[in-house]
């Protein structure tokens, strides 16, 4: 490793690091713009010059990499003097409009004005103005305060993979410059935070708050299965915004615009509290006593197989837990999670993750796709294996409809029958599969919610067989989650228990009057048309599809709401903290399936979430290893048999609109107006 | 003075015939073969110890240039780019080389490349240039069918090819990364160094950058010898270098000259004297609008090569001597000058993109007198500021003409902004 010394300090920094990185490890600040971790190296704003021993001119220390014997000094006058110029230049045309500046109190152009510039301005003429760019629903610009560092540009050509963005003009008159149409990318929204000034500021939020006003609470998202961490900022009771927190093996510190922008879905459709559907049929607001005993008075006397449960897409483990324990003391089988009905097979976990590791993807070198678009079931997953493709030497192979994915994809072929042909290694892509050192496979929801699903399942397997996807020192074979609940509710088992039945039978058995009280515990995904005549409890915080139809209405709390568990696609074991409470008389799931249990069937045995968690350890135990994707062993699953030619079909239309609270999110909506008719004239699927 | 059997672009003012015939009666391409036979390293030995230094204006060692081109390619392209794109106000020698002597620069273009390992060679050429650009195209084509450059160039059993590009009409592609950017197809905005193109240039690959007239005269010392060559002009500063008089003299020109030659001796000589005589003069801006004027009291005696230019804190660029009388308004002419830089800043980085401007519109200010005194040091500062800063040297570039002003001329700047504040008059002369 090279050695260097910095500001007299004597250095080892790793080949390859720029001198600005090698500051950085000796604990020395170096203020930049352009300058971004993840993103190419521009050297363009030159607030990182330092000087370097033998060369005349300070050098900007983002760009020079690191070498055997390099003297930097990063506190002379020389270079304080470059920094008070850099800062001097940047601010003359800089409107210096603070006070009404959505970016003010978290400012980069702010902060470092304070520590490194000039106490007064010395330009006496008159400021530039730069008309605004359009960018959509939910990045308002304000470019005259752009100071052209290009982190947009490089953000949107780099990691989302949307060339929409760019620099025109020359001298003064560069500008920062969109299409004049919202950015095609589902990762748009990070545009704000790498944004180092105002120019880019979230739409939604405008004017809403000020940074210090709010409580931030470090959470995890579940809006879809990879499990981002954020950070969710709350002023008061109300989620005022979510941010990314920097996870390196999950979601870095960039997160989907779902994400971020659906938190207004917050306020909006909330159940806030118990509602029973009287004589007439009418939903009416109750006391939760009135709501308990209408349950109580229908549930009692009825055996346990009339009874069945299905947990949705963003229940946290514990109250999936509690409720599969509310159902064992009444004697119901009828457990079921997969309301996608995905043929996902519980017995063995490593049949059911995305094992390869969402860091791991960075080492495959062919990736085969199969019913799945990950640019909209796992934004962060597109981005990683975008991320691999620019690396070089990435081969991806598609099965099922075609996408853009913001990377090159070789279509391969439409249904099953493909992927049956390649898992015998036949075709031109198995030749890739054979010679790639790291293969790795990914079924989507798309290719095992259908009724020849562990079929498929059971392909996959061969095919990661076939290729030598999973060795001692890797594991090639995923399942690509859509819901944050799934991977937790397999690991408990919240699965139909012996004699039991799955989705299909529930909703059969339903419409037959074989089973007659259904509890929803936040499913609203399944289809709700057999239940008309079952009796049906609805727990969950929106009131979206399930709760028009219940006849008692338990309100619960969102992800922002509660302290839960929840587990991501790769087996990660998350933790999900409140962040305000819930609204009115909703409480934390499950404390009500805990006060529920007194009045049917049996006491539940925990008193606090100590207690409960106590026993989801006790139940499996992954779940005391919290943040912590552990290698499933590789053992038998799915279930060999004939396929369906029918082609895999995706399970996501609308990426803005996929769950309770997204589809509550006016933000979305209007994503959704304005960015999918275009996705879909894209790939031929309109009309 | 340079004596005629001495002179190396022996058709300047066209009046002979620019294609392959007349230029093989001048002497080019002859014997091309045999300075390729003198191998790679010899040729490069040669070079250095010639002193060439680069005729762009920067003066870096040529032979030192390209000995950073990797020995070994192993299959990998090499390339040589040829910075025809001659735009820095009051340069136009390369352009006669191009219009006149095109042969001359394609033989420089074949020795040079085969001594740095070039597989092909780029001319960049000033978009402006509409017949030199004819002239060139035409002599590469000429130079193909005689067999000099493509395949088996000048029977050496090597296989050479030379392009021609044309730019688009920015100043700042002339710098040489920006014009490696421009030539692949991008926006022209310099890149940052290192990597040096002769690690990563062209298309990722090992490049050198040359200007014209570095290039073209590449054959002829090496066909005359470096001992001929070095005992032209000073240590150092050797040999010949063609000369742009412009501005107010009786006859403006290019002239092919030896370096180290008195500044008055070759005004007075070539140019035909000052418009009204020695003492009528009022500065020199001797290489290129981007250098420091010097004024009168130096223009004396001071020699025209870069280090004696160097040490009375001017350059010599591009050899393109900008002659300003007593008539001249100096602000205003330095002004005009921050004008151009301001408008051919790429805007890429900070201090050129908001300093150009600002300085710009404080000399605006300062040319009627509309100005404190004290902006005369904010001004000085914040060239300074600009100086050094940025990630190529227009920045320095826009900042010499107005600190050499300052150096030179603060006095004028005083007496402008005095008579402003007591007569409410701009001056105006």
């Amino acid at each position: 490793m090279p050695k260097l010394t910095i500001d007299g300090r004597e250095i080892e920094a790793a080949s390859g690091l720029t001198v600005i990185q090698a500051c950085e490890l000796a604990g020395i600040e170096i203020p930049r713009f352009c300058y971004h971790e993840r993103l190419s190296v521009a050297g363009n704003c030159r607030m990182c010059l330092v000087e370097m021993e033998r060369s005349p001119k300070l050098i900007a220390s983002c760009a020079m990499p690191v070498a055997d014997g390099m003297v930097i000094r990063t506190d002379t006058p020389a270079v304080q003097k470059a920094r008070k110029g850099v800062m001097e230049f940047l601010l003359i045309n800089h409107p210096l409009d603070c006070p009404i500046c959505d970016q003010g109190g978290e400012c980069d152009l702010q902060d470092q004005a304070m520590a490194y510039g000039f106490d007064r301005g010395r330009y006496e003429e008159n400021k530039r103005a730069v008309a605004d760019k359009y960018m959509g629903p939910l990045i308002q610009t304000i470019m005259t305060r752009c100071i052209h560092c290009t982190r947009c540009v490089r953000f949107s050509t780099e990691v989302a993979g949307v060339e929409e963005m760019g620099a025109l003009g020359r001298g003064e008159h560069v500008e920062i410059t969109t299409l004049e149409k919202a950015v095609g990318s589902e990762l748009s929204g990070n545009l704000v935070d790498v944004c180092p000034v105002g120019a880019l500021t979230s739409k939604p939020y405008a004017f809403s708050a000020r940074s210090w006003e709010l409580r931030n609470t470090d959470s995890v998202d579940v809006l879809d299965a990879v499990g981002s961490n954020i950070r969710v900022d709350c002023r008061g009771r109300e989620v005022m915004r979510v941010l990314p927190r920097l996870h390196e093996d999950v979601n870095e510190e960039w997160i989907a615009d779902k994400t971020r922008y659906a938190c207004d879905g917050l306020r909006r459709q909330r159940l806030d509290r118990p509602y029973v559907r009287n004589a007439e049929g009418r939903l009416v607001a109750a006391t939760w006593g009135e709501a308990f005993k209408a349950i109580a008075g229908r549930l009692g006397g009825l055996s346990g197989e009339k009874i069945a449960a299905v947990a949705g897409d963003l229940c946290d483990a514990e109250s999936m837990l509690a409720l599969k324990d509310l159902m064992g003391t009444l004697g119901s089988p009828n457990l079921e999670c997969r309301q996608d009905g995905a043929k996902l097979d519980p017995g063995t976990r490593a049949g059911y993750l995305f094992n390869t590791g969402i860091a791991g993807i960075k080492q495959a070198d062919a990736v085969l796709l199969v019913g799945t678009n990950p640019r909209w079931e796992a934004a962060m997953i597109n981005a990683r294996l975008r991320r691999r493709f620019l690396a070089g030497g990435l081969e991806v192979g598609l099965i099922g409809p075609a996408v853009d994915l913001t990377y090159p994809v070789e279509s391969l072929g439409a249904g099953p029958e493909t992927l049956k042909q390649l898992a015998d290694g036949k075709g031109a892509f198995a030749k890739k599969l054979k010679s790639a050192e790291r293969p790795m496979v990914v079924l989507g929801s798309g290719a095992l919610a259908r009724p020849d699903g562990a079929a498929v399942l059971a392909l996959g397997r061969k095919l990661a067989d076939t290729f030598g996807m999973v060795r001692d020192d890797w594991n090639g074979f995923n399942v690509l989650h859509r819901a944050a609940a799934r991977v937790g509710a397999l690991d408990l088992g919240f699965v139909p228990g012996e004699g039991g039945r799955d989705l299909v039978g529930i909703l059969e058995g339903a419409a037959s009057g074989a089973v007659e009280a259904v509890y929803l515990l936040g499913a609203d995904e399944l289809d709700l048309s057999p239940l008309d005549k079952a009796f049906v409890i609805y727990q969950g915080h929106h009131g979206d599809a399930a709760a028009h139809l219940a006849d008692v209405i338990l309100p619960g709390a969102a992800y922002t709401e509660k302290n839960g568990t929840y587990v991501n696609t790769e087996g990660r074991v998350q933790l999900g903290r409140l962040a305000a409470f819930p609204p009115g008389e909703a409480r934390e799931d499950w404390t009500i399936l805990r006060a529920l249990s007194e009045v049917v069937g049996e006491r539940l045995p925990y008193d606090n979430l100590g207690q409960l968690r106590q026993r989801l350890i006790g139940v499996n135990p992954v779940f005391a290893a919290v943040d912590q994707a552990e290698r499933a062993p590789w053992e038998p699953f799915g279930q060999e048999g004939p396929v369906d030619p029918a082609p895999f079909e995706l399970p996501i239309d609308d990426y803005y609109r996929t769950d309770p609270v997204s589809r509550a999110s006016e933000t979305m909506a209007r994503c959704s107006a304005e960015l999918l008719p275009a996705a879909r004239e894209a790939t031929g699927t309109d009309g | 003075m340079l004596q005629d059997k001495d002179r190396i672009f022996t058709n300047l003012y066209g009046q002979d015939d620019w294609r392959l015939d007349g230029a093989r009666r001048r002497g080019v391409w002859d014997g091309t073969k045999k300075l390729l036979d003198l191998g790679r390293d010899e040729i490069i030995d040669q070079v250095k110890a010639s002193e060439l230094r680069g005729r762009g204006g920067a003066g870096f060692p040529a032979g030192l240039k390209w000995s950073f081109m990797p020995k070994e390619n192993e299959g990998r392209p090499a390339y040589l780019v040829v910075n025809a794109d001659e735009s820095e106000p009051g340069t136009c020698k390369d352009r006669e080389i191009l219009r006149y002597d095109p042969q001359r620069l394609l033989e420089g273009c074949v020795v040079s490349g085969f001594a740095m390992g070039a597989t092909a060679c780029y001319i960049y050429i000033r978009g402006e240039f509409f017949s030199e650009a004819s002239h060139v195209q035409q002599a590469i084509d000429e130079a193909y069918e005689a067999g000099l450059i493509g395949k088996n160039a000048c029977g050496s059993g090597w296989d050479y090819d030379i392009h021609l590009h044309r730019g688009a009409g920015a100043y700042i592609c002339g710098e040489e990364t920006a014009l490696l950017e421009s030539l692949e197809g991008r926006k022209g905005q310099p890149r940052l160094k290192p990597p040096f193109p002769a690690a990563c240039g062209l298309y990722g690959y090992p490049t050198t950058v040359n200007n014209v007239e570095t290039i073209a005269v590449v054959p002829e010392i090496l066909r005359r010898g470096v001992t001929w060559w070095t005992s032209l002009g000073r240590p150092k500063n050797t040999g010949t270098k063609i000369f742009s008089i412009s501005g107010h003299v009786e006859k403006p020109c290019n002239v092919e000259e030896v370096m180290g030659i008195p500044l008055k001796e070759l005004i007075e000589k070539h140019a035909g004297g000052i418009r009204g005589g020695w003492d009528n003069l009022l500065a020199v801006i001797p290489g290129g609008s981007s250098v420091p004027c010097i004024p009168r009291s130096i223009c004396d005696t001071v020699l025209m090569d870069f280090d004696s230019l160097q040490a009375v804190k001017s350059g010599l660029g591009t050899a393109a001597i900008i002659v300003m009388d007593k008539s001249t308004d100096i602000v205003a002419a330095i002004q005009r000058l921050a004008h151009f830089y301001m408008h051919e800043s790429c805007g890429q980085c900070t201090p050129c993109r908001e300093g150009t401007g600002w300085m710009w519109r404080v000399l605006t200010r300062m040319m009627t007198g509309r100005a404190e005194s004290e902006e005369i040091d904010v001004l000085l500062d914040v060239s300074r500021q600009v100086e050094g800063h940025t990630i190529c040297a227009l920045g320095d570039a826009a900042a010499w003409p107005i600190q050499g002003l300052i150096r030179h001329f603060r006095p004028e700047l005083e007496r402008r902004i005095k008579r402003y504040k007591e007569t409410g008059r701009a001056a105006a002369e």
